[in-house]
């Protein structure tokens, strides 16, 4: 499982990158969910938002999931091409599968990859 | 063998694990007198005497076997060729229900795959659902799917008052609660506008616009300019559909529809008192995750075999729960099934030929009609194969005398909108001779003597 030292993450499984303001789905949560086949971002840019706040939906071959803004502040961009081609976020969620980008956010709630890392492990079992 | 799936042992081993000493106690907060009412029931019958007295019961029901009907307003006398009854009460489709474990029935879901398809060509659509249970209820999810689609954000959907009565009966029952406002739902607004007056109706905040083809009156409008109104203003455009009329009208797809749904009544399914029916609804695939309902999909199996799946069930209510469009993903299987045998049986052409036969029987009663003194059509624009008329009595008082010469007449029309009081809606089909409908005729002048 990868898990990148740059970013944070959220206990409800989204990462955010404090430098680029970008977040998304987790590789554990992709792999969670398994092949998804529809993202719908929730959010639209300009928007300003809480953390927590839903900010996409997902649904697999076998599940539906939430996802959730991991800081507060103002949306900046959202990734467009994830409506067309959703299978980005299992190929590729650090990268080109980000979902929005967050301007202003406060990353310090959050968790490093260290701490992500024991909490995926705690789930594990 | 037993058919009780517990056993006493199982019984007390779950009584226990909750903390319950016997199965009385979980009934302990029902007031005993209402635990056990006695109920007041007559003494057993035999099987040969409870026989006879449904058979009685029977008895009392008139049906369309024993009269001439001209009665449609939704629903449809057809000629249901006798194969379909046969193939729906095979053990193996004889259930309601998409099974929980569905692609062990392939059958089944081959044959929801097929009605499919079928939807989609007399639609002109993309995608369509495995039904829903009627008309009604399908409009009433096109109206959820908008709602879906705009995220709760557009809060308006207007409806022609020249929706079925019944259908946007259910449309406002399905809707309350949901911080809606439902524009055009007035049975006392202008009814001789075309879709021009529904147009004036759509704004910034309005999700869905839903109209009927032909509509409640039999009217058939080319709903193509309102669709792009609809479109200019960001909503999406719903039209409920007779699919008998798709056989030989243009389809509200390519008027631009994003939604078409529909009562498949007319589709090899009997009158049966207003129901079991069938609701057919289809749309554009960019949508596909908002429609409510179930869908089968055409895939292959690890041998390469060609095979049928539940696809898109993440979408479902069992699933995405309170996010789901619709609480609802029921489907009548059994009745899709029957149309999807009645238009196969009838092929394109046998299709074409009931609704030519209906298009041209219906013209020629009206022709006639149109002639008597003191009877008029209410409206010149054309119709299918149900039009109204204007009558020079109260509608029941004809309808009393028709059924006294074995003829149920028309709808009366009064009984929804006001300022139709004295308004006949006749529906002529495949099913009614020439002899039947100069009976009508004859008996309708013979009325207006009186």
């Amino acid at each position: 499982m990868n898990i990148p030292a740059n970013l944070k993450y959220s206990k409800t499984d989204e990462w955010f990158d404090p430098t680029t303001g970008a977040m998304g789905l987790t590789d554990y949560a992709q792999e969670q969910l398994s092949d998804i086949v529809f993202v719908e971002i929730l959010l639209s840019v300009g928007e300003t938002v809480k953390d927590g706040q839903p900010a996409a939906s997902v649904e697999s071959v076998k599940a539906a999931a939430e996802t959730y803004t991991a800081v507060s502040g103002k949306v900046s961009e959202i990734n467009e091409a994830l409506a067309d081609s959703p299978e980005i976020l299992n190929s590729d969620p650090f990268g080109a599968g980000w979902m929005v980008k967050i301007e202003g956010g406060d990353a310090s709630g959050l968790m490093d990859a260290d701490k992500y890392e024991k909490y995926c492990a705690e789930r594990s079992h | 063998m037993t058919y009780i799936p517990h056993s006493p042992k199982e019984r007390d081993a779950m009584l226990a694990t909750i903390g319950v000493k016997n199965l009385e106690d979980l009934f302990k907060d029902i007031p005993a007198k209402h635990r056990f009412p006695d109920l007041d029931l007559p003494p057993a019958l035999t099987e040969m005497e409870a026989a006879a007295e449904l058979a009685g019961y029977a008895d009392a029901n008139e049906t369309t076997q024993s009269f001439v009907s001209f009665l449609g307003a939704g629903a449809y006398n057809h000629y249901i060729p006798a194969a379909i009854d046969h193939i729906l009460r095979r053990g193996e489709f004889y259930t309601a229900y998409t099974p929980y474990q569905p692609e062990i029935s392939q059958g089944t879901l081959q044959a929801i795959f097929e009605y499919q398809s079928m939807m989609t060509l007399l639609t002109g659509m993309e995608v369509s659902n495995a039904s829903h249970y009627d008309g009604a209820t399908a409009v009433a999810e096109a109206a959820n799917m908008a709602y879906a689609q705009f995220r709760g954000k557009r809060t308006r959907m207007v409806i022609s008052p020249t929706v079925n009565p019944q259908y946007r009966e259910t449309l406002r029952t399905y809707t309350q609660g949901m911080g809606l406002t439902l524009a055009g739902d007035d049975t006392r607004a202008n009814l001789d506008g075309g879709p021009e007056t529904i147009e004036k109706l759509i704004d910034e905040n309005t999700a869905l616009v839903i109209v009927q083809y032909p509509d409640y009156f039999g009217r058939i409008y080319d709903y193509t300019r309102l669709a792009d109104a609809v479109h200019a203003a960001g909503a999406l455009f719903c039209v409920t559909a007779n699919p008998t009329a798709l056989a030989i009208l243009k389809t509200p797809g390519e008027m631009g529809a994003d939604i078409v749904v529909g009562e498949g009544q007319p589709l090899g399914i009997p009158l049966s008192f207003g129901g079991p029916y069938l609701g057919f609804f289809t749309t554009q695939k960019k949508y596909i995750h908002k429609m409510a309902g179930r869908l089968v999909g055409e895939t292959v199996d690890n041998r390469g075999q060609r095979a049928f799946v539940l696809t898109l069930t993440a979408r479902e209510q069992h699933i995405k729960r309170e996010r789901a469009t619709s609480n609802i993903c029921s489907n009548q299987g059994l009745l899709a099934l029957a149309s999807a045998v009645y238009l196969s049986l009838l092929g394109q052409t046998g299709f074409r030929q009931v609704a030519e036969l209906c298009y041209h029987k219906a013209h020629y009663a009206a022709e006639q009609i149109s002639k008597l003194k003191g009877y008029h059509l209410c409206f010149d624009t054309p119709f299918f194969h149900e039009f109204s008329v204007c009558c020079p009595k109260p509608v029941a008082e004809i309808n009393a005398h028709l059924l006294e010469h074995g003829i149920l007449g028309g709808y009366d029309l009064g009984q929804d909108y006001p300022a139709l009081k004295d308004h006949m809606l006749i529906a002529v089909t495949e099913m009614n001779t020439r002899e039947e409908i100069d009976l009508l005729v004859e008996i309708l002048e013979e009325v207006s003597h009186d």
